[in-house]
């Protein structure tokens, strides 16, 4: 599969571009599934929370309840209102962005998140619904085919389990700090994934991500009756739909972390290495 | 992505113009495409193309629901201190108005379609029948969520007394409230649940809510609760259970008020 033979005795000799290959086609394939996916999951999400742009701890939970993170917009003027976001009781004026933005007219309107972060742009849940569910089926059947492949041909214990070396307290501090400096690794060193990368992946792989579809399946009431342990889970149908909130920020923010890593390390480099599998090893640099 | 070319292994070297051309044309097609986004959301098609996992939903919940097993129900401390009203909250219809203005005493559910023996119940008869209390959370599908308490008759009574014909396969209920300020009565408020909700054991006209009879906005004199399907479901004002075989020429077509305005028909999710 991959040409890292026998390393070279002489930095001298090595070939100036070794290319391996890194990522096999299910990887890759469900990789791009995976993106379009959570994408537009995001973003439906989003539409279908701002028609009730207020999260609640336990069994129930409506206007008169206590909200634990909510958007309003306030104001005296109604053509003008203020966008407030109020977490855990602290309350920030988002204007623009939060709780109040700009509408189908461009004027400020009460509105949970923006039209640019929403799925259909404009206000319409029972939209945001379909597109929800249909890409929740296409998000679930992908990710069970990740996993059937990973499982066969042994991605996860291969390319994703930690070494021994890898979480030894000294190594994983090493690391850090190396992420820190932004420095990324170069030879040998870069074939496989460091011990931040690997426990990054695998807490979204088999943390965030079947969190999302259990909480996302704990706020369907036909589901609480199948599986009525989910609500002893998470608390009740309000608290899972806090968590799939919660989550749903975590992916965000790990889909950032990763595409600024990517630019680091080499954007072309690194998105060819997910279209065609071939990676060019970044040479040792000559101390 | 295919769109872009990409250069061969061996001139791969940092290149700052083509990282930007690169994340330039990105952008540029993360925005392509969410602009056709918006234009499918606006197609018919479209959503009925999508609109189909609407029927993998139901039919996968229906295969793991075969056993019926029942929604939670909830001691009476987890009850909603405050219960939010939603919809309609007095309907305007003079003959609904008349018969609230009485208390309902000379009110009767009407039950017809495809029926054997058609039914006028009045409320007394009603509540004569053998009850069922539960307390049960109200799943509104904006999403939030509301618990009480509710009593009344399990619907599978009333539509044994009233015998199915054998072409039965779905239960209408014609509401008293027009949700929709219309002259034609399209935005007259009705719902539709399949035989299999209607003989669940929790699915009953509720006439009280909390031990207390139930209170105007809240569907008095009785409304319809199907547990395991979310808020829009449960009919209020019910005056009319009608059983039909379709009701693709009923209303808009789509088997209820929420449903004819792009909501699924199955709201189990």
């Amino acid at each position: 599969m991959s040409n890292d033979g026998p390393s070279s005795p002489s930095p001298a000799l090595k070939p100036a571009h070794e290319v391996i290959y890194r990522h096999t086609l299910a990887v890759r394939v469900t990789h791009w599934i995976n993106l379009f996916c959570i994408t537009l999951l995001l973003m439906s999400g989003l539409q279908i929370f701002n028609a009730h742009p207020r999260l609640y701890w336990g069994q129930y939970g409506a206007d008169a309840d206590k909200a634990f993170i909510e958007m309003m917009a306030t104001g005296a003027d109604p053509d003008h209102p203020i966008g407030v976001t109020r977490i855990a009781g602290h309350a920030f004026t988002t204007t623009g962005f939060l709780g109040a933005s700009a509408g189908d007219d461009h004027t400020i309107v009460p509105r949970g998140f923006p039209r640019w972060a929403t799925l259909p742009s404009f206000q319409d849940l029972a939209v945001g619904r379909r597109w929800h569910f249909a890409l929740a089926w296409l998000f679930v059947i992908n990710g069970l085919a990740y996993l059937g492949f990973g499982l066969r041909n042994r991605h996860f214990s291969r390319d994703l389990a930690p070494t021994r070396e890898q979480i030894k307290p000294s190594h994983i501090l090493r690391d850090i700090w190396d992420h820190m400096r932004l420095k990324h690794p170069r030879g040998e060193a870069a074939k496989s994934y460091n011990v931040l990368q690997k426990l990054t992946y695998l807490i979204v792989i088999f943390v965030l991500l079947p969190l999302m579809i259990l909480t996302g399946l704990t706020m369907s009431p036909g589901m609480d009756a199948v599986l009525p342990g989910l609500l002893n889970l998470f608390g009740g149908r309000q608290s899972a739909r806090t968590i799939h909130f919660i989550s749903a920020n975590l992916i965000v923010l790990f889909v950032l972390v990763h595409v600024v890593e990517v630019l680091l390390a080499g954007v072309v480099n690194e998105i060819r290495s997910m279209i065609t599998g071939r990676y060019v090893v970044p040479p040792e640099v000559s101390q | 992505m295919s769109g872009i070319e990409l250069p061969r292994p061996g001139f791969a070297r940092p290149d700052f113009s083509r990282r930007g051309l690169i994340t330039a044309g990105t952008l540029a097609l993360g925005g392509v495409a969410l602009s056709s986004c918006d234009q499918l959301s606006r197609s018919p098609g479209f959503l009925n193309k999508i609109g189909a996992a609407e029927s993998v939903t139901l039919n996968v919940q229906r295969l793991l629901l075969s056993a019926k097993p029942l929604a939670r129900e909830f001691s009476a401390r987890d009850i909603s201190p405050t219960f939010k009203a939603n919809g309609s909250l007095m309907p305007s219809d003079d003959d609904y108005q008349a018969a609230l203005s009485n208390g309902f005493r000379d009110w009767s559910l009407k039950v017809d379609g495809l029926v054997n023996r058609p039914l006028s119940i009045s409320m007394a008869q009603l509540k004569a029948m053998p009850a069922r209390t539960q307390i049960t959370r109200h799943d509104c599908v904006e999403g939030w969520s509301a618990i009480a308490g509710w009593t009344g008759i399990q619907l599978g009574r009333v539509l044994q007394a009233a015998g199915l014909k054998p072409n039965a396969r779905y239960v209408v209920f014609h509401c008293a409230d027009d949700l929709e300020p219309s002259l034609d009565g399209s935005g007259r408020y009705y719902e539709s649940i399949d035989l299999v909700d209607a003989f669940h054991p929790q699915t009953i006209l509720a006439y009280a809510m909390n031990g207390q009879p139930l209170a105007v906005p809240h569907g008095a004199p009785i409304r319809l609760r199907v547990e395991r399907q979310l808020g829009y479901k449960q009919a209020k004002y019910v005056m009319r259970i009608e059983v039909v075989d379709r009701f693709d020429k009923m209303g808009g077509g789509k088997g209820g008020f929420w449903e004819d305005r792009g909501y699924e028909w199955y709201a189990g999710i």
